[in-house]
């Protein structure tokens, strides 16, 4: 019998150091309590895994609904294509928020207690429903994948059957799970620097989440073409791009008018930190992606496009950091920044995403039929992800 | 029937009684930090001489207790906002919306709970006073009717103008508090921060989960009503499409 060694590659080392650091810091997490493995203090009781693993990941999962409602709400046959990657995306996103929220909770076997201890008046009540609810729609809408690798008719035709109001409530749950996310900060008015702190977070975290959906689903739409060798669907993902870029347009208004409303003129025009990473988030997040994804050519350019998004997403990433640390640290006087074992879970999260969507791709029929028959004959000689070549033709 | 605490600080010797006594009746180590931590639930923290006692305000409509997802955080009748930790996830958003930066946390343990002080309900229940305000020699923390302490400031005040600065913090603040401070100097000089709104802060997250029932509702409604229109507009237009065909198809027929 012939042994096959798998190839060494710089990418797949990388996973491996990230999953034994990301075990090592799970031990010590659960075997030592928060203390150990976090920067964490009274002053400062949310860090990276709120700020990262909760907000980024749950903004990061809005292609799923956005382009659910395209292709079942809007009727728009075209994006059908890229729908089952994208639903598989938000899962995994939503999947990892709950496995990212088992760390950070300070009691993670009471997590369940929001169903049978209800306190409506509190938006983490809210947000808590939402996770929970949503994943079971995100799971039910991934399902029929499932049914369909095992050949299970009947409830294949049970879930079709269940698509539009599925699709109805988790869009309803989605609008309302991140804008509660920005919700949450609404009850820290004295806390949250003034450049932050406006009455239109929820609306904000809303507008930005769908702007970063459809920028996410370019993301893994560009990095699967390369890792499963598949034709990108420039056409549909250009269109797509015109939601982010108008998702933006309209968040830069409502911020802009933010900030004559709360008069931040002051505060946007002095020299000091928050004001530096608000210019960030404001001109390389919201400004740039806007005027790259206006313009056409580069909408329909594979490598363009993808670099686009790319800012958006980051960009994204950066705002949800500032509200959750950079806008909290004058307040406490103290500032923050996560302990490296903080950061090998959260890194351990982004690698378990990988690799899940990864393994799944392969074995279940996410990809259109044409591209998986392509798909077929170059499975062999095909080793592990090659994150490695795809970053590799982006140099 | 509401209770309270008013704490005069200018009363207030530092002798750190109130603390032995709170650790005592907690069970905590006695520390020299007079610091509000996990094993400490009120601190007398020294400002050049001037001593300031800290502890959990008990407001009146206590941010922590509309923040809790679980409800772990109660306003009870007699005053005192008490926290049970059976119910409790560890997700610290009580700590995060805390005007008062009050809960804290047992990071190092592997069932951590959130610390606060719970004006000694227990003892209170029984008819007593807190451990703390039985410690103080000095009369600087008064224990009684939230009413009555609020009268007995007012009149400490107007009996020592020069004494005191003309304001009771913690009538308006947040929305009220149980904790009321009197001070010969505002309470900003102290840490406290100077832009307390004068209504509860869980006002600011109420207004927007009000909306969230006529949301679901209109909003699905709206979902529908869109995915129903945009379906049957798909319909008629194969309809349309299959008619022209068919139209062309007698066309030719009837040319031949």
């Amino acid at each position: 019998m012939k042994i096959k060694i798998p190839k060494i590659t710089f990418w797949s080392s990388v996973f491996w150091v990230i999953v034994a650091l990301g075990i090592y810091s799970t031990i010590l997490r659960f075997t030592k309590g928060l203390g150990a493995v976090t920067n964490l203090s009274d002053e400062f009781p949310w860090g990276l895994w709120i700020g990262f693993d909760v907000l980024c990941g749950v903004g990061l999962a809005a292609g799923g609904f956005v382009i659910a409602a395209a292709v079942y709400i809007f009727n728009l046959e075209e994006y059908k294509s890229i729908l089952p990657s994208a639903i598989l995306t938000a899962f995994l996103g939503y999947l990892l928020v709950i496995v990212a929220l088992l760390f950070d909770l300070g009691k993670p076997w009471n997590i369940w207690h929001p169903i049978i201890m209800w306190n409506p008046e509190s938006v983490m009540f809210e947000v808590a429903w939402c996770v929970m609810l949503y994943t079971t729609v995100l799971a039910l809408e991934f399902s029929p994948f499932v049914f369909q690798k095992f050949k299970l008719e009947k409830p294949q035709k049970i879930i079709k059957s269940l698509t539009i109001p599925l699709v109805v409530a988790g869009v309803i749950l989605s609008t309302l799970h991140q804008s509660s996310l920005g919700s949450l900060y609404l009850i820290v008015p004295e806390k949250l620097y003034p450049i932050w702190y406006s009455s239109n977070l929820p609306y904000l975290f809303f507008l930005s989440a769908v702007a970063v959906g459809p920028a996410m689903v370019t993301i893994e739409s560009y990095l699967s073409s390369r890792a499963f060798k598949r034709e990108i669907e420039i056409h549909i993902l250009s269109k797509l791009a015109k939601v982010t870029a108008v998702a933006l347009m309209v968040y830069l208004v409502l911020k802009v008018q933010d900030i004559i409303n709360y008069k931040l003129f002051n505060y946007i025009f002095t020299l000091n930190y928050e004001a530096i990473m608000f210019w960030i988030e404001f001109s390389f997040g919201i400004i740039l992606p806007i005027i790259l994804l206006a313009n056409s050519s580069i909408r329909n350019s594979k490598k363009g496009l993808f670099i686009a998004q790319l800012i958006t997403v980051l960009g994204f990433i950066l705002n949800r950091l500032n509200v959750s640390i950079t806008a909290l640290e004058n307040y406490t006087q103290a500032s923050y920044f996560p302990k490296w074992t903080e950061i090998t879970v959260t890194l351990f999260m982004v690698a378990l995403g990988f690799a899940l969507f990864r393994f799944i791709a392969k074995h279940l029929p996410i990809f259109p039929p044409e591209a998986g028959e392509k798909r077929k004959l170059l499975t062999e000689g095909f080793e592990v992800i090659s994150i490695k070549e795809v970053f590799k033709e982006q140099n | 029937m509401k209770y309270g605490i008013l704490i005069d600080i200018t009363r207030c010797i530092g002798c750190y009684a109130c603390e032995e006594a709170c650790a005592k009746r907690w069970g905590n180590p006695i520390t020299e930090d007079h610091k509000l931590s996990s094993i400490q639930n009120t601190a007398v923290i020294d400002y050049n001489g001037v001593y300031v006692s800290r502890l959990c305000m008990h407001c009146e409509k206590p941010t922590c207790a509309s923040a809790c997802p679980v409800g772990a955080f109660q306003k009870t009748s007699l005053g005192p906002v008490i926290y049970d930790p059976s119910k409790c996830l560890g997700c610290r958003y009580c700590m995060q919306a805390c005007p008062f930066d009050i809960p804290k946390y047992q990071w190092n343990k592997l069932n951590p709970k959130v610390t606060k002080c719970d004006m000694c309900y227990e003892r209170i229940k029984a008819g007593d006073v807190p451990a703390c305000v039985e410690a103080c020699p000095a009369e600087a923390r008064t224990f009684g009717k939230r009413d009555e302490l609020i009268e007995e400031a007012r009149r400490r005040i107007n009996e020592n103008p020069e004494t005191y600065y003309p304001h009771i913090f913690g009538i308006k603040e947040v929305g009220g508090t149980s904790v009321i401070y009197l001070s010969d100097r505002p309470m900003q000089k102290f840490g406290f921060k100077a832009n307390f709104p004068e209504v509860p802060l869980s006002l600011f997250t109420e207004q927007i989960m009000s909306k969230i029932p006529g949301y679901i509702f209109w909003g699905g409604t709206l979902l529908f009503g869109i995915w129903w229109i945009t379906k049957r507009r798909d319909e008629v237009q194969r309809l349309q499409k299959k008619l022209k065909e068919m139209e062309e198809n007698n066309k030719k027929e009837n040319e031949k």
